[in-house]
């Protein structure tokens, strides 16, 4: 974890949003969001519900195109970059509430996430000529490698419907992965789930940032789990930071506090 | 003067699409659905008062109401049997059905009534000659009119004003939240199918006293027709389904007029399909992308 | 390969085994003259209506999307593939008709294009309603076409006195009247053919990338983006193999009988391809063949019962509503996925303390 302060004072971020904003019919769902995130780096992203913390992550995907400011992955500008295109700049998700391809298998979610790696063409997939074999056997045994990271190896052949809620989170997970993003975006990932499963998905966060050399931004309302694996905290209450910094310098800020119990400043 | 007859005739002719249209709008607005039915109803409305008046000699306004009634009690029908056990499902299901249940009203008709089309004796005749009888309109073109201005006078008190039509806008903006307020939702959505289909009783009525025939498939192609309408008034919307019907009779009449007769659907179809590529929310519609 | 992808290709050679044998067994049964004149007459169109429903079925049950215009595409087949195997007098009925049915495949195709580019970043009932617009523009616009074909070319006019034709000039669509004067080319093998290639060409889609991209665009399009699925693309590749697949069909269609008339493309048949595809299950190619077999042949041998017939329609109607509220009453289909879950997943299930259910909430 001492990796990242080098990382910060050398090498520009993967990750740059410079007043980054969205007005919906002059709601300020978000304004002035300033951020940087290095390579490696874990970010929790807090606040109160409805502070705007999704709308971010739909900024940063392209699901909402941003009305002021511009976000720069690896130093270029992702102005005007449809979601599809934000997956091939390297930029990958989870949401909130889950969303998978229900009636394909664990393992067809995750081959799905392939697509943009590979490049045999329609006819050639049709035709099954000898690129189809080749990419599809390749990305079986990746699809099935970072399931086995994920210990969902034992339930490839399952729809994803049918899995247990807290292998549907991390399935999402698997899937973002997959893409070979190189940023990811979990929106709670450990809502609903027990302090076991939590404990467990902690376990796996912090293991693929090793494993996949990712960098994450977390939203979460669970605490101890921000607290406990984030290096750096960013709160926004009503569409704008109001603080960010280490966990502990988060939790002692008079703003943060206010926020959380509703007083005034 | 052809020109000035061919917009009374495309207005009047969008009187009975926009009465149509609201019915559609109506439905689609609050239970987020296409009532692909919402066509052949207009045709059971059109075969009640044909009978009520051909085979029983009941006076032209009870047949009429004879009309409203049975439609009326068939929309809330067809809600409750076909599509309320598929409130949660996916809407290519409630689609397919809706598509089971016009098929259904088609086919019963035609075994009920016979496939051969009968000639519908007009509700009023005869018609008024202006401009020393270089214009003629008919009475039923104006009644047509009237019936539209009155209709969507009314609905719009009865949304604005009344306690159940505040609950209709309230569920078709959000039905959870609706609820939660002590709205009844399943007896909203059925109120909305039987003001949506005594309405199309109506417009069965007018457009058979228009275009004096009647058959087991009279309602599907008006029916997609004011579908269109809708579309292009901006779906949801009621003063949008009367801007999209009066629009769509005039293109219409127009194309009848000056392109081909035989063309007509073609150039309708082909303003849907501009439409919604231009302005996908029509024309006083608003546009909800879905929520991620 | 692995388990996964030969568990898929077991079922594709099931399909094509089904299909070989039904054509094995009825050649068989014609050899021995076993087979009525009705019957035999049904089976080119039969194998059309198998390849309209598997084609529809691409649309519908994989990509998701309700395509009520199906029929319109057959019609650009079926009139495209006329004219082109009559501008080919000169050359033997096998190529002419692999011609005809390359070309009903094109216009098709040209077709799907057409409508798909418009209309497929639409969604839903939207798409329902423009597709069934289209099917009722082409049907229109043949009514009033007006083509015929000399040593010059083809000429095509809406005027109907007809082109202006050179000495030994043909018309071949009159308007109204539609195709008059057409080749009976079509033939079961060329029609069984046809199906074998609808097969081979929709299971290989489907088990290759694109397929995974446009099953993942229907289960969850948000979802499909985010993993960078391009929508319009995935959408259009389907939309547009069905239109083509269709257009194949209808060029097979419109050979098998001396004249053809728009109408017979018009939307009750959509419906009926459409009840084929709900029927046989959305999404299973082999429910399409057999509920297509199965509903087309029926109640044509079914002909002399006459409440059948007059009712054919309207058992098909309640069929397709009693389908759909089966398959979506709550509580069956809690019990049909219970069924669903293999072993292992039960075993999941106990080791998680039954927290399954809650896994579908998230939707």
């Amino acid at each position: 974890m001492s990796g990242s302060t080098d990382n910060r004072k050398n090498g520009t971020p993967v990750m740059r949003a410079e007043n980054l904003g969205i007005t919906f019919g002059g709601l300020h769902a978000v304004s002035g969001f300033d951020m940087e995130m290095y390579e490696g780096e874990l970010i929790g992203l807090i606040g109160p519900n409805g502070a705007g913390k999704t709308t971010v992550f739909n900024l940063l995907t392209g699901v909402y195109q941003p009305t002021e400011g511009n976000f720069y992955l690896h130093g270029k500008s992702m102005l005007g970059k449809k979601p599809h295109q934000m997956a091939k700049e390297g930029i990958a998700r989870t949401f909130q509430n889950i969303r998978l391809f229900k009636d394909l298998s664990v393992l067809e979610n995750v081959k799905v996430a392939f697509n943009q790696s590979m490049s045999y063409s329609m006819l050639e997939g049709i035709l099954r000529l000898p690129r189809y074999w080749k990419e599809e056997e390749e990305i079986e045994r990746k699809a099935k490698e970072i399931l086995a990271v994920f210990h969902m190896e034992g339930e490839v052949d399952q729809k994803a419907k049918n899995l247990p809620y807290g292998r549907q989170r991390k399935l999402e997970i698997a899937r973002a992965i997959a893409t070979g993003a190189k940023i990811l975006l979990l929106d709670e990932p450990a809502a609903g789930m027990n302090p076991t499963e939590t404990a467990e998905l902690m376990e796996t966060i912090t293991l693929i940032r090793t494993r996949f050399g990712v960098s994450i931004l977390l939203i979460e309302h669970d605490m101890s789990l921000v607290m406990s694996i984030c290096e750096r905290i960013v709160v926004i209450d009503y569409g704008q930071i109001i603080a960010s910094g280490s966990p502990y310098e988060v939790a002692n800020d008079p703003k943060v506090i206010g926020a959380y119990l509703g007083q005034d400043e | 003067m052809s020109f000035l007859s061919n917009i009374l005739t495309g207005v009047s002719l969008g009187s009975i699409y926009a009465i149509i249209a609201l019915g559609y709008t109506m439905v689609y607005g609050i239970a987020k659905m296409l009532n692909f039915a919402h066509g052949d109803v207009i045709m059971v409305g059109a075969f009640m008062c044909f009978f009520a008046t051909g085979r029983y000699g009941l006076p032209p306004l009870v047949s009429v109401l004879l009309a409203v009634v049975v439609c009326t009690a068939l929309g809330i029908l067809i809600e409750g049997l076909a599509y309320k056990p598929l409130r949660e499902a996916p809407s290519l299901a409630v689609l397919i059905t809706a598509i089971g249940v016009s098929y259904l009203l088609q086919n019963g008709a035609q075994l009920l009534w016979g496939a051969d089309t009968k000639t519908f004796t007009p509700i009023v005749s005869g018609s008024l000659s202006l401009v020393e009888g270089r214009l003629n309109i008919s009475y039923v073109s104006l009644l047509a009119m009237a019936c539209c201005l009155v209709v969507m006078v009314c609905l719009t008190l009865f949304t604005s004003r009344t306690r159940m039509g505040k609950a209709m806008r309230a569920c078709s903006e959000d039905k959870g939240a609706a609820q939660l307020m002590g709205i009844n939702v399943n007896s909203t959505i059925s109120m909305t199918f039987a003001i949506g289909s005594a309405l199309a009783a109506v417009a069965g009525v007018l457009m058979c006293s228009a275009y004096p025939v009647l058959s087991p498939t009279t309602g599907s192609l008006p029916g997609i027709r004011a579908f269109t309408a809708a579309v292009f008034g901006g779906i949801g919307s009621i003063p949008g389904a009367f801007l999209g019907g009066i629009l769509l009779g005039i293109i219409e009449t127009f194309a009848k007029a000056y392109i081909s007769t035989d063309l007509s659907d073609a150039v309708v179809f082909a303003v849907l399909i501009i439409v919604l590529l231009v302005k996908p929310a029509g024309l006083l519609g608003k546009y909800v992308p879905e929520k991620v | 390969m692995k388990r996964t992808l030969s568990k898929t290709s077991i079922n594709g050679f099931i399909n094509y085994g089904i299909v070989i044998a039904a054509f094995l067994i009825l050649q068989l049964l014609m050899a021995q003259g076993m087979i009525s004149n009705t019957l035999k007459s049904l089976l080119v169109p039969v194998c059309c209506y198998i390849v309209m429903a598997i084609s529809l079925n691409l649309t519908v049950g994989i990509l998701g999307e309700l395509s009520l215009g199906h029929a319109g595409f057959m019609s650009l087949g079926a009139f495209s593939g006329i004219v082109a195997a009559m501008a080919m007098q000169e050359f033997s009925p096998v190529p002419r008709l692999i011609a005809a049915i390359l070309v009903g495949s094109i216009a098709g195709a040209l077709g799907g294009v057409l409508v798909g580019v418009p209309v497929l970043r639409l969604q839903g009932d939207y798409l329902a309603i423009v597709t069934l617009a289209f099917g009722e523009i082409i049907r229109n616009i043949i009514v009033v076409l007006y083509v015929g074909l000399d040593q010059k070319g083809i000429h095509i006019t809406t005027n109907s006195a007809g082109p202006a034709l050179e000495e030994g000039g043909i018309m071949v669509i009159k308007g109204p009247m539609g195709a008059v004067g057409v080749p009976k080319l079509a033939s079961f093998t060329a029609g069984f053919v046809l199906i074998l290639i609808t097969l081979f060409v929709v299971q290989n889609l489907v088990n290759s990338r694109a397929g995974r991209a446009i099953m993942a665009l229907r289960d969850n399009r948000i979802a499909a983006e985010s993993v960078g699925i391009h929508v319009t693309k995935y959408k259009l590749m389907a939309f547009v193999i069905s239109a083509a697949l269709a257009g194949a069909a209808g060029a097979l269609f419109g050979l098998n009988y001396s004249s053809t008339v728009s109408s017979k493309f018009g939307f009750n048949t959509s419906i009926l391809i459409l009840v084929f595809v709900v029927l046989g299950g959305l999404g299973s190619i082999r429910g399409s063949i057999i509920s297509a077999a199965l509903l087309y042949i029926l109640p044509e041998m079914l002909r002399g019962f006459e409440f059948i017939t007059k009712a054919r329609m309207l058992i098909y109607a309640v069929i397709l509503i009693a389908v759909m509220l089966t398959i979506n009453n709550p509580a069956l289909k809690s019990l049909l996925e219970e069924r669903d879950l293999s072993l292992g997943g039960l075993l999941g299930k106990l080791k998680n303390g039954g927290r399954a259910k809650k896994g579908g909430a998230g939707q």
